[in-house]
């Protein structure tokens, strides 16, 4: 995807009325809304997690969340994503370090953690053979909320992901995408005022996968909800998040915004192919007055950009002048992976083999 | 108090809800019982005339034992569900609300229990629907389904058990045959003083099944047997204690929160 397509896509999920999903109306948002004040924020401080006969799962990674942003978590299968989750939900007690969630400490205020936070982990856990409604009824009711407030809540929530008429369909017959919309339901019952999603996304069709995006961007956009989100998707973290983490096997190699990560790591390239073979030359030497050359297709000329902001533009405008038929011409921006691999000496995809064939080995 | 009351209430409807809506799991617990209880009844009827039988029907002295076997059915569907929600990743989801562990453990073995309970009214209906008389008449009939919702309580917790240890349906499932081998090895089919087999006898004196089926019987064919009645309460009681006991144990493990 390019810079600007994600660009696009960001703008979208951020800000943009979202389409995929019925949208709520809008008296519905104050009800729905997260508990007025409070801190939403995590801070994390050399966070440890070791298992019995492994290595450490999580090794002392320290980040802060600010309210309302929405952090990105991104790495391989096995690079301590979901342990990291599991401690910062209360669900695992850390090793060593601290994590302070909504202001109360995962270790000693589990809670009062569990009370403000939200989650759906990894795989949405639902019961096959009770009903989307049954399921919002007894999460509603275990996380103690009035009876009188119950049935407004499910139907608003039920209305907002999009299952009102999928609602007293058993789970077992709902498809990937409902039963994370289902997942994002159940975790949002009691107004959590930060999410945590690990992996939200995982073996969704495109059309779920943007319907869920979109959704999240606004849940942050409009109700100040921070969101913890951990993935394995570029385009994902790319699009979705103020903020990317980078965790690759237990430690956090890179942090920062998308942009800004990419920016560090180099500049974009351009690669043009002649029409004609032969004028491949005068191209390059048109090519050579924006950049470095580097390496291209066989049948083209690729240049590192000197200034990666807007040169496109001046390229395409000089071998217009040069009156150079041109076959194919690309602008290749820095990718999350390009990070990754410049972080890790590996890429992202490589990565995750690599993790996978370690636990193989354990 | 209320709040861990609703969450009881509600943990227990999810369990009864779930298991109505698998008819494997609610068709061979009311049916095979009976099946086993008409097969035996007709094809041991002749144990009936060896000396010192307690009773002229077989199916009087083995009706007893469809309890059992059905509270061991409901048991194995408790536990496998149980085992299925720690797999799924449901038990976190649960953990994550301000639910009580105790609500948890209460809630699935009320569920279990209701089923039990309802096989319990449906085999004691078909019993007396084909003849079986009480001795102790409708107190014993109240007595009787009171020790077998308590054995069904007992079987239930050790599910719950299993299943926190296990973890995976597969494991509890794998687990079940040994508890009906021990049902099995009781004197399930014949009074203990008349099983001639010496191993197998004493098998059953040391097997706590036995004292289950025999409080049970005792009722329907004996009278008020002080004796049997306590020993088959206590061995109930004792194995709702112990699984319960373990059960606490195991479910703060798995549910392991700060």
């Amino acid at each position: 995807m390019s810079a600007a397509a994600a660009e696009h896509d960001r703008a979208e999920c951020r800000g943009d009325d979202a389409t995929h999903w019925p949208r709520v109306p809008v008296g519905l948002v104050t009800t729905l809304g997260v508990m007025a004040g409070g801190d939403n924020s995590i801070e994390v401080e050399g966070l440890v997690r070791e298992f019995k006969k492994g290595p450490r799962a999580v090794d002392g990674i320290d980040l802060r969340v600010e309210p309302g942003e929405i952090y990105g978590f991104l790495g391989p299968n096995g690079a301590g994503k979901s342990t990291t989750v599991l401690m910062l939900t209360t669900l695992l007690p850390p090793t060593a370090g601290t994590a302070r969630v909504a202001g109360f400490d995962v270790v000693k205020e589990g809670p009062s953690v569990r009370r403000t936070i939200g989650a759906a982990l990894q795989e949405a856990a639902l019961d096959p053979m009770l009903t989307g409604r049954e399921h919002l009824r007894l999460q509603a009711a275990l996380q103690g909320i009035a009876r009188d407030e119950r049935r407004a809540r499910e139907q608003e929530l039920l209305a907002r992901v999009g299952l009102s008429e999928a609602a007293d369909r058993k789970v077992k017959g709902y498809s990937g995408g409902m039963k994370r919309r289902l997942d994002l339901a159940l975790a949002l019952v009691h107004r959590p005022r930060v999410l945590f999603l690990d992996e939200p996304t995982t073996g969704l069709d495109p059309q779920s996968r943007s319907a869920l995006w979109e959704e999240v961007g606004r849940l942050a956009r409009d109700e100040g909800v921070t969101v913890f989100l951990t993935t394995q998707y570029l385009e994902e973290a790319d699009v979705l998040a103020d903020r990317v983490g980078i965790i690759h096997r237990g430690r956090i190699v890179a942090e920062g915004t998308p942009s800004a990560l990419k920016a560090d790591v180099g500049r974009s390239t351009v690669e043009a192919i002649p029409a004609e073979e032969d004028e491949r030359a005068r191209v390059a030497e048109i090519l050579l007055r924006f950049g470095d050359p580097t390496q291209a297709s066989p049948k083209g000329v690729a240049v590192q950009l000197a200034n990666s902001n807007g040169s496109l533009a001046d390229v395409v405008r000089a071998l217009d002048e040069a009156k150079l038929a041109i076959a194919n011409i690309q602008l290749h921006a820095p990718t999350l992976d390009d990070v990754f691999l410049a972080k890790t000496g590996t890429s992202l995809e490589g990565a995750a083999e690599d993790d996978e064939q370690d636990s193989d080995a354990e | 108090m209320t709040l861990l009351l609703n969450q009881i209430g509600r943990i227990a409807w999810r369990s009864v809800i779930r298991t109505a809506r698998q008819p494997a799991a609610v068709i061979p617990p009311l049916t095979f019982p009976l099946m086993l209880m008409a097969v035996n009844s007709n094809g041991l009827r002749a144990a009936t005339h060896l000396p010192g039988f307690p009773t002229k029907s077989f199916l009087d002295f083995f009706l007893p034992f469809s309890f059992i076997q059905g509270a061991l059915f409901a048991a194995t569907t408790a536990g496998t569900d149980l085992a299925r929600d720690v797999d799924t990743g449901f038990l976190n989801r649960l953990a994550l609300t301000p639910m009580r562990g105790a609500a948890l453990l209460l809630g699935e073995l009320g569920g279990a229990v209701a089923l039990g309970a309802l096989q319990a009214f449906v085999y004691l209906g078909v019993g007396l629907a084909f003849g079986v008389h009480f001795v102790t008449g409708i107190g014993g009939m109240a007595t009787l389904l009171l020790l077998a919702i308590l054995i069904a309580l007992g079987w239930a917790a050790i599910g719950v058990l299993l299943a926190l240890r296990a973890g995976s349906g597969e494991k509890v499932q794998s687990q079940f045959p040994l508890l009906f081998f021990l049902v099995f090895i009781s004197s399930m089919n014949l009074p203990r003083n008349l099983i001639e087999v010496s191993w197998f006898r004493d098998l059953a004196t040391i097997n706590p099944v036995s004292y289950l089926i025999e409080g049970l019987r005792t009722l329907i064919i004996e009278g008020w047997n002080a004796q049997a009645l306590a020993l088959g309460f206590g061995v109930a009681i004792l194995m709702v204690l112990g699984a319960l006991g373990g059960a606490s144990i195991a479910l703060r493990q798995r549910m392991e929160r700060t």
